[in-house]
């Protein structure tokens, strides 16, 4: 078990810059994200698009904003920990003790929701029948490539991650794309090279096509495909692969005991406290009158929850306010005064 | 103005008064009009607002925009008369627009 000051729960831009005010008034914080990256909706969602509204920004992509966040974190150790989806904060004495899925577990007097609008996950077939073979014959990403070996797959979706696979299970098993329109999104060069293929009889083709059904009995047979004029095709297959991108869902946070208020957390605008003590929320999660899902009001309220993580973790202690323009116990910890 | 209605899965009407200038996506979820999330804000990042237009009404609205149909791609079931309802615009011409909200956003 982990003993930390703070624990911070989303590795998106709120999160990163509520650890740099943690770490700047002396106490110790982790994060957890459930993505592998660090950067949250900024890298999941928009990392291409620029963002006009960071003060004294005037413009910077959402790759660019989480580097310079990460950037402003380099005087300081934080531990991250990737790939692991908070699953259970319960009470104990004056703690809270923190399950992950990765089977972490902390001890923290202060618990930061930072989770944008919950983990994300997968996007998945409407089918109902597609739930009892998903994990596997049906899946939501690659984990070993060679389990395809001389099956045949079928690949639904219109962006990269299709066309990436779509090319590269080509080599070794029959492959279907299967997707909703004649258009695709990904990369050009990758789009010419799957038509390519699709021309050598490679990649077997199927556009305006959505999955309607999955049949078999204990392992995936077939599937029916639909076309947009209704019409009903059926696929022999051994697998099937969807690429629709990531949704956002609340998930286990739902099982807190926190005031919810449709997807967004009930916290006061002082502390960014919920209605449990120690556990605050800021960024687009939280939410009170006049919330705006502003980067810099994730920003203002990471501040603000940080100095009252500091009346927890250092009861004894009186907190000052202090400038990093001025304060030599500042701008030691920044690692710019010896 | 422009009174919208916007029709559940289960087939619950909700006729409301949206002003000029909001979304589609604002009428519904400043009305607290069930099953459109709109996780993003209205960021054209995340389909979880996504509608059905009727198809007398799909023609007459302004066109899809680079990077709508994208984003429909991601969508749950989505239809040829499938938008995101936070990239239409509300005006006086979209008085009695009807819109059906799918079954789920994801």
């Amino acid at each position: 078990m982990k003993k930390t000051d703070a624990l911070i729960i989303g590795a998106g831009p709120t999160g990163l810059f509520t650890a740099h005010q943690l770490k700047l008034i002396g106490l110790d914080c982790e994060i957890v994200d459930n993505l592998d990256k660090i950067g949250g909706q900024c890298i999941e969602l928009y990392p291409d698009k620029p963002i006009y509204d960071i003060p004294a920004v005037p413009e910077c992509t959402g790759e660019e904003l989480t580097n310079n966040l990460l950037n402003q974190l380099k005087p300081f150790d934080i531990k991250f920990h990737l790939s692991e989806r908070v699953e259970e904060v319960k009470k104990e004495e004056n703690n809270w003790l923190v399950k992950t899925s990765g089977g972490n577990s902390f001890l923290t007097p202060n618990v930061i929701i930072a989770g944008g609008v919950g983990s994300f996950e997968p996007r998945k077939f409407s089918p109902k029948e597609c739930e009892k073979f998903e994990n596997k014959s049906l899946f939501y990403s690659v984990k070993d490539k060679n389990i395809f070996n001389g099956k045949t797959v079928s690949i639904f979706g219109g962006g990269d991650s299709a066309l990436d696979w779509a090319i590269e299970l080509s080599k070794e098993s029959h492959v279907n794309l299967i997707h909703r329109r004649d258009e695709f999104r990904g990369a050009q060069a990758t789009v010419d090279k799957m038509h390519a293929l699709v021309k050598d009889g490679k990649i077997n083709l199927f556009t305006k096509y959505q999955i309607a059904n999955a049949h078999g009995k204990q392992t995936l047979e077939s599937i029916d495909i639909k076309h947009d004029n209704n019409e009903i095709k059926n696929l022999k297959t051994e697998y099937v692969l969807g690429f629709f991108g990531l949704i956002m869902q609340l998930g286990p946070i739902a099982n807190w005991g926190l005031n919810l208020n449709k997807k967004t957390i009930e916290v006061d605008t002082e502390k960014f406290e919920t209605n449990q003590k120690g556990i605050y929320a800021v960024g687009d999660i939280c939410n009170y009158p006049g919330k705006l899902k502003l980067i810099l009001s994730g920003f203002h309220e990471g501040a603000l929850a940080a100095r009252a993580c500091f009346k927890l973790a250092r009861p004894d202690e009186k907190y000052r306010f202090e400038f990093t323009t001025t304060s030599t116990n500042l701008l030691k910890r920044l690692g710019k005064k010896e | 103005m422009a009174k919208i209605t916007y029709i559940t899965s289960d087939n619950q009407t909700h006729t409301v008064e949206v002003q000029n200038g909001l979304t589609v996506m604002e009428g519904a979820v400043q009305n607290d009009i069930p099953g459109i999330d709109a996780d993003c804000g209205g960021g054209m990042a995340c389909a979880t607002c996504h509608v059905y237009v009727k198809d007398d009404w799909f023609n007459k609205i302004p066109k899809k925009e680079d990077g709508e149909d994208d984003m429909l791609d991601m969508a749950f079931e989505p239809k040829k008369n499938s938008r995101l309802s936070c990239q239409i615009i509300v005006s006086d011409e979209l008085d009695g627009l009807q819109v059906n909200i799918p079954s789920k956003q994801a």
